[in-house]
């Protein structure tokens, strides 16, 4: 049984300023083997120091955590060598050229590029016209190709990719989650963070992280199920005068823009059908109203959730 | 006639042989929020660098807060604000001390300074931190003030770019309550983004590529006009084609 899980954390706590900032707070999760795992939250969130914990270079102030059987500080240096590692922070050399990088973490690992070339093939060949090119010259898709390749150049068993899609623009974004498909298809682990929470269904599992604290952890097609009330888009003519109105609105459970509409959720909602809304809107003097029930997006659970987490009462501007 | 507080005639900028920004002309109204889209390397930044007087256009026109970018950049400047998702405030300072020193860069008069930090510290919720340095804030509080900052010295217009990088979605919504604030009041937005659906939030927006502006409508239109559902959607369209990409 423990052979089928790739990832496991158990009550993995850490602070730091000498315990003043709570990082990470008793987090508890299981990745299986050959899962394409996402971690969604905010800057923040504490994404980056569960990363640096997984991966051996960060200890945590309590909780134990494994990492393809191996205890993630006894067995520090088996899992080194089983694991890629891309951080969000660029982290190649700078000075070496994109095939001096390869090969400089291919023999790092004791193998060669010859050797799992098929399993970065696909990949490489779009950076491979500028091999002589030193990375620290490399546009940011090139990049983030190039530290992809060295982090998968000894045949990881599980992936870990921190933040690998942020500041980076719509079409690279698309690319890089169709790499990440493909190499799923070879067996291998991944876990990957995002703050981007349209990402969050190329994903199979989630875990949707705020604070340092995990608010769900599920299929994202079960987390958006579990929405509990109905969720209304809605738009008209001025549609900052109907946010404001509908902030108004005693009946309104909350109301938020989301893209082209406002996402609204009444009291009593699951009772309540569009045509109330309308009827409210158009005594209010709006025009061109459209309402709709939708199916919510991850965003709106997200949102939700982070509202029920009382901790995060903001004070409101 | 609505005023136009941003008016650019084919502005160009070269660097060598390489075309930044390739003849770009629009204009954008005083209140509007105006967005600013494009893929990496497209040529967002500079171009957005030769309307705030920090780089001379190669060639084209342009005036800013009714300022010419070639010979009054220094006008330009005391008329508008700026706020990237780099934090740019100083995070040894605390809140107050940061306005005021802000404040004071833009030549807002020290007595206007107290009275305005007062109800903008009371406005944010954030009186008893007041007195805090800004580097301890949570991220989502650094945004809204870095953007309240860059407004308090009521400029013409305010260029944000990619404000909302990293904050969480609903931080996000409430820095847009105050970009909306902001534009009803009067004050010209500029935004870019990563979010596309931020870009709905906008009234008009345009999509470089390649340093040329390849659309440049309300959102609606545009969705119409390209037959797709969402602005993603718009972009990809656009910006799968283009030949360059940078940070």
């Amino acid at each position: 049984m423990k052979q089928m899980k790739s990832v496991t954390l158990q009550n993995i706590t850490k602070t730091y300023d000498k315990g003043k900032v709570l990082a990470v707070d008793d987090v508890s999760l299981t990745i299986d083997k050959g899962e394409l795992f996402g971690l969604i939250g905010p800057d923040g969130a504490g994404k980056t120091s569960i990363f640096r914990i997984l991966t051996t270079v960060l200890l945590a102030d309590k909780g134990t955590a494994t990492v393809d059987g191996f205890d993630t500080v006894k067995d520090y240096q088996a899992i080194r060598n089983r694991i890629g590692y891309m951080p969000g922070k660029f982290s190649l050399y700078q000075d070496l050229t994109v095939k001096e990088n390869l090969s400089f973490f291919a023999t790092l690992f004791g193998t060669s590029i010859e050797k799992n070339y098929d399993l970065i093939k696909d990949i490489y060949e779009q950076i491979k016209p500028f091999n002589n090119r030193r990375a620290g010259k490399l546009s940011g898709g090139m990049k983030q190709k190039l530290a992809l390749c060295c982090a998968l150049i000894h045949k990881p068993e599980v992936l870990f990719l921190d933040e690998p899609t942020t500041g980076v623009d719509v079409v690279s974004r698309r690319e890089f989650w169709e790499m990440l498909k493909k190499l799923k298809q070879q067996g291998i682990t991944i876990l990957v963070s995002t703050p981007y929470m349209d990402e969050a269904v190329l994903c199979e599992r989630i875990a949707l992280i705020q604070n340092g604290r995990i608010m769900s952890v599920d299929t994202p097609q079960h987390i958006i199920a579990a929405y509990p009330v109905k969720l209304f888009a809605m738009r008209a003519n001025n549609i900052y005068k109907l946010l404001s109105d509908l902030r108004k609105n005693e009946q309104v459970e909350s109301s938020y823009p989301f893209g082209e509409y406002l996402h609204v959720t009444l009291k009593n909602g699951n009772e309540k059908d569009t045509g109330e809304l309308r009827s409210w809107a158009e005594k209010q003097g709006h025009t061109h109203i459209e309402v709709k029930d939708i199916e919510p997006t991850i965003e709106d659970s997200f949102i939700r959730l982070m509202n029920e987490k009382k901790e995060m009462a903001l004070p409101h501007s | 006639m609505e005023e136009k507080v941003i008016i650019c005639k084919e502005l160009t900028k070269k660097f060598g042989d390489f075309i930044a920004v390739d003849k770009i002309s629009f204009e954008v109204n005083k209140g509007e929020i105006f967005g600013f889209l494009g893929a990496n390397g497209a040529g967002k930044t500079t171009a957005m660098r030769m309307l705030c007087g920090l780089s001379f256009p190669s060639s084209g026109e342009a005036s800013v807060a009714g300022f010419n970018v070639y010979r009054q950049q220094q006008y330009i400047k005391r008329n508008i604000g700026y706020m990237s998702q780099k934090f740019s405030l100083y995070e040894d300072l605390t809140i107050l001390e940061n306005i005021r020193f802000f404040g004071g860069v833009y030549g807002v008069p020290a007595k206007e300074i107290k009275r305005r930090s007062n109800s903008l510290v009371e406005k944010l919720g954030l009186q008893s931190e007041a007195k805090k340095k800004v580097g301890d804030l949570p991220l989502g509080w650094k945004q809204k003030l870095a953007f309240s900052v860059a407004i308090f010295h009521q400029p013409k217009i305010v260029f944000l770019d990619e404000p909302t990088g990293g904050v969480d979605p609903v931080t996000r919504r409430q820095f847009w309550d105050m970009i909306y604030e902001a534009a009803a009041s009067g004050i010209t937005i500029f935004v870019t983004t990563h979010y596309m659906d931020e870009a709905e939030y906008c009234n008009r927006i345009t999509v470089m590529v390649d340093g040329k502006i390849e659309a440049l409508d309300t959102p609606q239109n545009l969705k119409k006009q390209f037959a797709v559902k969402s602005i993603d959607d718009v972009f990809y369209q656009l910006a799968r084609g283009a030949k360059r990409s940078a940070d």
